[in-house]
């Protein structure tokens, strides 16, 4: 391998590693400013370009005054998201196994046309199904709290988890299966005692993009909550107003995307295990 | 038999729940497509087909088809280039491998809307650092969100920093998971890089490419959130996307009737295009087994 392909190769990587940092090094410096350090103009470097201040730190745990108190939607979207994702992960590896591992026939469904008519939920925009979802939450009283929008996000999640689970399970030996099933165990005993305890890669990647894509959510979120429930990508674009507290916004888009940096080490290291390869395919 | 009755276990829980979840917004959609339902007149009449003869003659939806298309078909393949190059480049023998990996799936793992609002701070034009590098550079300052051509531009850039980690995360688990014995062969038939990446590296790499990128035209075409926040659909309507006009047509008009025919209209258009598309994909990226 040239010296030239090698030099070629990292300033790609680098060059890249700047992308990705470039927006997180210029909401942290922003996340200590004041108005005036923002209407001078960009700068970069607190005490040599501009007097740093934890304001927009303090707003963050603060009610009133422009603060968000950021600890009640941050516990709420906890609560929705993790449960949605249990839920998600419960029902659809269950189907994802049937899916993987039985045939199915009802008329002319086949298969292929019940996997295709879960993963196929993720075409909706959430702008279609926003004011049915109002109206349906609004008729069971769960308009505004967090049981509707758990509701709402296992529709959303539940594709997620068959898509990365049915592929997992297709590259699981079905040996297993039959070994099982000789030793006298029904097809439930043979899923809850044989194979689930060996698809611990699969249920990770799967559990994790319920996760990202539950955390992330803020259309639902935005159109189906009010006052009583309040999630965090709602509380911090409210900031988003008239006039925008740069500097509160950054202290707040930086604590809101922390958890999820966990999952990225978390996901690499099943990649780095080859783990993740059945799981993904 | 037991086995017959046993597998239904699986299924129908997951089945009933989703389908309970999914069926009343779904007819609700359909039925109050056919009604008049908006802000003087809340309620399910029937006024028959007169919403869709509306949105036939609808340029602004058509359009918003054609900048979705552009917007979502050009975020996409430039994610797969740049996911799949950065792949390559981290697959085998480079220093700080793993902590390049983490950093290149970071931007994926944070909120859309959230990074959005950073990212129009970014775009600022005067107060923004991105005009700031270009002055650095000795260019000058673009108006990255008041032009139309930049606007779009802006939306594709976020949208390619976000979810390229999606693209990378997919092709080097499949990368990953590739057998050694094909490149070996090739080594020993004295086949470059660049053949061998040709011949066996891409051919196996192919069914993995086309689901990823399938799921990132499913979920790039919904495309909402992160436009409201960065241009609003804007300089006029430059980057109103398909999403983005049912949700002024629905919720910000209260055209619930017509916004609910534009909704079902693009649900069945989206259905078939996507159909379309990856059959396409496979027929394109599935070669005949020529693999060395």
């Amino acid at each position: 391998m040239s010296a030239l392909y090698r030099a070629l190769k990292y300033a790609a990587i680098l060059l890249w590693s700047a992308f990705v940092i470039a927006p997180f090094l210029w909401a942290l410096t922003t996340s200590f400013k004041t108005a005036n350090g923002i209407t001078s103009g960009p700068t970069y470097i607190p005490w040599l370009q501009y007097e740093p201040s934890f304001e927009g730190w303090r707003l963050l745990f603060s009610s009133g005054g422009g603060g968000i108190a950021i600890a009640g939607p941050y516990l709420s979207s906890l609560v929705v998201t993790i449960s949605a994702s249990l839920i998600s992960l419960a029902l659809g590896t269950l189907a994802a196994y049937g899916l993987s591992r039985f045939t199915y026939r009802a008329g002319f469904v086949r298969n292929a046309d019940i996997t295709f008519f879960f993963i196929s939920q993720r075409i909706m925009p959430p702008v279609v199904l926003a004011i049915p979802f109002f109206l349906m939450l609004q008729f069971l009283g769960l308009l505004d709290t967090e049981v509707g929008l758990i509701i709402v996000y296992i529709a959303l999640l539940m594709p997620i988890a068959v898509w990365v689970m049915v592929d997992f399970f297709n590259t699981v030996p079905r040996e297993l299966d039959e070994s099982a099933m000789l030793d006298g165990c029904s097809p439930f005993e043979t899923f809850w005692r044989v194979i689930l305890p060996n698809s611990r890669p699969g249920l990770v990647v799967a559990g994790l993009f319920c996760l990202i894509f539950g955390w992330n959510d803020f259309f639902f979120a935005f159109t189906l909550t009010f006052t009583q429930t309040q999630l965090l990508p709602v509380a911090i674009v409210a900031l988003n107003s008239s006039v925008t507290p740069w500097w509160s916004l950054s202290a707040a888009a930086l604590v809101s995307v922390a958890p999820l940096v966990a999952v990225a080490f978390v996901l690499e290291s099943y990649l780095s295990r080859g783990n993740l390869a059945g799981a993904v395919r | 038999m037991s086995v017959d009755r046993g597998k239904l276990v699986f299924v129908l829980p997951g089945l009933i729940v989703l389908v309970a979840i999914i069926l009343f917004p779904l007819l609700f959609t359909i039925r109050v497509s056919f009604s008049g339902w908006d802000v003087a007149q809340p309620g399910l009449d029937w006024i028959g087909l007169a919403n869709y003869l509306r949105l036939a003659e609808d340029t602004r939806f058509w359009e918003s088809f054609a900048r979705l298309a552009v917007m979502a078909i050009g975020s996409v393949a430039l994610e797969y280039l740049l996911g799949f190059g950065l792949a390559l480049l981290v697959w085998r023998d480079v220093r700080a491998g793993r902590f390049f990996r983490v950093l290149f799936l970071i931007p994926m793992m944070t909120t859309p809307v959230i990074m959005a609002v950073i990212w129009r701070t970014v775009f600022h034009e005067s107060l923004g650092p991105a005009n700031d590098l270009l002055r650095l550079l000795g260019i000058a300052s673009l108006p990255w969100l008041s032009d139309a051509a930049l606007a779009m531009t802006s939306v594709i850039i976020v949208e390619v920093w976000q979810w390229t980690p999606f693209m990378f995360l997919m092709l080097l688990a499949g990368l990953l998971s590739l057998p050694r014995e094909p490149f070996l062969a090739a080594a020993i038939d004295g086949a470059g890089p660049i053949r061998t990446f040709l011949r066996v590296t891409f051919p196996m790499i192919a069914p993995i490419s086309i689901g990823a990128i399938v799921i990132r035209l499913i979920e790039a075409s919904k495309i909402m959130d992160t436009v409201y926040v960065i241009t609003s659909g804007g300089p006029g309507t430059a980057t109103e996307t398909s999403s983005y006009y049912i949700f002024i047509r629905g919720l910000r008009d209260f055209q619930i009737g017509y916004a609910a025919s534009l909704s079902f209209t693009y649900l069945v258009i989206m259905a078939i295009s996507l159909t379309i598309i990856a059959k396409v994909l496979a027929r394109a990226m599935i070669v005949k087994d020529n693999a060395v």
